[in-house]
């Protein structure tokens, strides 16, 4: 692989983690924490949001975000044909 | 069949499985010992790093943890989950790619320096101890309880337990029985989940559970909750009524945020954790692998949330203003037609895990916040085996003040007991408490593994292999295969000892100690992995210096506050000690930055590595020096 590509592929590869990451900061240290009690103002069924946020709903999206990360990777690793 | 039997017979069971997996995967090279031969699939993997990250406080104590705090017990369950997507993103698949059976042989590579090597040899060693004594306390507990035994006698059993699938199958033995507790552990969660959805709101799925009514009606002490109220409105009106803050309230937000971060990263920082990624063939497999470890770990974790909720709310209903006496010996019958036994009050209390204090000598419980005996924790101190004529244990302790709002708390009640308690306290058949106990052990001895595992492999591999017989010439080990899987297993049983003896000599309580490998974990290797994969610049001098930075001041600053008696008012910018870990992994980052671009680049060889780990062609597998 030429320098060129390597570093391309490099700056790709961190540009998909970095948006994932805010992902993975707004709803657990955003919507858990620090707009928590904003949240809270809204409720379902008796839950608050912010409550649900910290306790339940982070999780879920934590979950989906590694295999969306798994899933983009793997087209990036074939783009750039670095893929096993 | 009766209790005790049934227990025998699924906590027997279980170990029976888990031994006939050790004999069908016993480990033939140190490949096979350290990495289980590479060669694990993604799922399975997965399974087995959910087994061992959930150790005996997730499923002991943890639901216990998040109905005493509320709102704030949310810090636990995204810093315990949310590591995983760091670990996924950040980590698993360039430790993969570098292909090594350790984590102190990725810093001694990577850092060119047998020095950084010693010191994550210690750090993991005294990281995985510091935990590990937590789980053989956790076996102990269950023992206790469950199987009558006395604690030590309980440590012991599951010593030998670990003993026999640990020494013999190494990583690959571990592994596949760590598939096998997955399933025994899951089952166990959620069966007792699902009937306590059931009871408390009609809800099938106990994740759903929280979003749902009242199916009875319960009269919190102060008024009369009706039935049909929502699940978290009839929580946070008992509580305040009782005194308490609501259950939805969330409190001191800075210190939730430290400690957040603090168990992310150290979760990502765990050596035992990490090392599972080095057992699957490829990078993408480690990449989807931490994404099944979580989803097996999701399972449990969404479930937590609502349990803790249902005990609570179980609690007030269950035990205010029962009658002591009748309730503990034949039950009563609420209102509405519902039984309501008190056994297991008794038993966990001469387990003296519980205890009640008749303050106003009523004769009846009241249940409210406040300090039930006068104790810098509200601990009781109990007069031997003494008992009052209703039967209630004695205690020591002077009386606390009287004149609480809305009446004084006549009940301590241990916060470990609740998710092994809940059964009972529900009046589930027998065989679902049975569950709970092979469970319970099965938390505790698959994380022990793991942890004594990692513990032997750092001797055995990074110290006698990479450092104490390192060949100067060749760079390769002086020891033969042979010779160091001999060593690994010797240095098993050594590590299994020594945790024998921390969990019959605890240091601390489960969760206090299990919060200590958090924050060293969090401050020494999480950076100086990260630092290692993300910036090519970093060098031998940053790397020692910010690793012994973070954990030196990480180890200081809890050793003074939780163990030397600090005062609260003393906190650094008020992070209370289990959250320091993030400061001292900002310490880390900066202290590495600032000493490497002061000091000489990394040599080429070093930054050919770093190229080479951060694309995913060419892993092969995981090899040996």
């Amino acid at each position: 692989m030429t320098e060129e590509k390597a570093q391309a592929y490099w700056r790709e590869n961190i540009s998909t983690i970095l948006k994932l990451l805010v992902v993975w900061f707004l709803v657990s240290y955003g919507a858990g924490i620090l707009f928590i009690n904003q949240l809270n103002a809204i409720e379902i069924s008796g839950v608050k949001l912010g409550f649900w946020f910290a306790q339940q709903g982070s999780i879920y999206v934590f979950v989906i975000l590694i295999f969306v990360y798994v899933k983009m990777m793997n087209r990036i690793d074939e783009k750039y044909d670095v893929h096993e | 069949m009766d209790l005790q039997t049934l227990i025998y017979l699924f906590v027997g069971l279980s170990f029976a499985l888990y031994i006939g997996i050790a004999i069908w995967a016993k480990a033939a090279s140190t490949k096979d010992f350290y990495v289980a031969g590479g060669g694990v699939h993604p799922i399975a993997n997965g399974m087995a790093t959910a087994a061992d990250w959930m150790s005996a406080a997730s499923f002991i104590s943890l639901a216990g943890l998040i109905s005493y705090k509320g709102s704030d017990g949310g810090a636990y369950l995204m810093g315990w989950t949310g590591g995983y997507v760091l670990l996924a993103l950040l980590l698993a698949p360039y430790l993969r790619k570098f292909g090594k059976f350790t984590v102190p042989d990725f810093i001694g590579d990577r850092y060119y320096s047998s020095l950084a090597r010693t010191v994550a040899v210690i750090a993991t060693i005294f990281v995985s101890f510091t935990y590990v004594a937590g789980q053989m306390r956790g076996v102990g507990i269950v023992f206790s309880r469950f199987l009558q035994v006395d604690v030590n006698t309980g440590v012991i059993i599951g010593m030998v337990i670990v003993f026999i699938y640990a020494v013999m199958g190494g990583m690959k033995g571990i592994t596949y029985t760590q598939v096998a507790q997955y399933t025994v552990m899951i089952i166990a969660y959620l069966i007792p989940a699902i009937f306590l959805s059931l009871m408390v709101t009609d809800n099938f799925f106990p994740q759903l559970g929280i979003f749902a009514k009242t199916t009875f009606a319960f009269h919190d002490g102060v008024k009369e909750i009706p039935a049909g109220t929502f699940l978290m409105h009839a929580l946070d009106t008992s509580l305040t009524d009782l005194g308490f803050k609501a259950y939805t309230q969330p409190g001191n937000l800075w210190n939730m945020f430290m400690l957040t971060v603090a168990l992310m990263v150290g979760t990502a920082g765990l050596p035992h954790v990490i090392v599972r990624f080095f057992t699957v063939p490829k990078v993408k497999d480690a990449r989807a692998s931490a994404g099944w470890a979580l989803f097996f770990i999701a399972i449990l974790y969404t479930t937590v949330a609502s349990v803790a909720a249902f005990s609570r709310v179980n609690t007030i209903d269950r035990v205010q203003n029962v009658e002591y006496k009748t309730w503990v010996t034949q039950g009563v019958k609420k209102a509405d037609g519902r039984e309501n036994h008190g056994a297991w009050f008794k038993t966990w209390e001469n387990g003296s895990l519980l205890a009640w204090n008749d303050r106003n000598g009523d004769g009846k419980i009241q249940y409210a916040a406040g300090k039930a005996f006068d104790d810098k924790k509200g601990k009781p101190h109990f007069d031997g085996k003494k008992t009052a004529p209703d039967g209630h244990r004695l205690t020591t302790n002077a009386l606390p003040a009287k004149g609480a709002k809305p009446f004084d708390n006549e009940v301590y009640i241990d916060r470990d007991i609740i998710v092994l308690a809940n059964p009972e306290i529900a009046n589930l058949p027998n065989w679902v408490i049975a569950l709970i106990a092979a469970g319970g052990l099965a938390a505790a001895l698959s994380t022990a593994a793991g942890l004594l595992l990692v513990i032997s492999a750092s001797i055995s591999h990074d110290l006698l292999g990479q450092v104490i017989y390192k060949d100067a010439k060749t760079g390769k080990s002086k020891l033969s295969e042979k010779s160091e899987l001999l060593a690994a297993r010797l240095a098993a049983v050594a590590a299994i000892v020594v945790a024998g003896y921390l969990g019959i000599n605890p240091p601390g309580f489960v969760a206090q100690v299990v919060a200590f490998a958090f924050g060293l974990a969090a401050a020494s290797f999480f950076p100086a992995i990260i630092l290692g994969i993300f910036d090519k610049r970093m060098n031998k001098a940053g790397a020692v210096a910010g690793i012994l930075t973070g954990l030196i001041f990480t180890f200081a600053y809890i050793v003074y506050f939780v163990f030397m008696g600090g005062d609260k008012s003393d906190y650094l910018f008020g992070i209370a000690p289990t959250g320091i870990g993030t400061l001292g992994m900002v310490l880390h980052f900066i202290v590495a930055y600032v000493v490497s671009r002061m000091t000489e680049p990394p040599p080429q060889h070093i930054q050919d590595l770093v190229e080479h780990i951060r694309v995913p062609r060419g892993a092969g597998e995981a090899h040996d020096h």
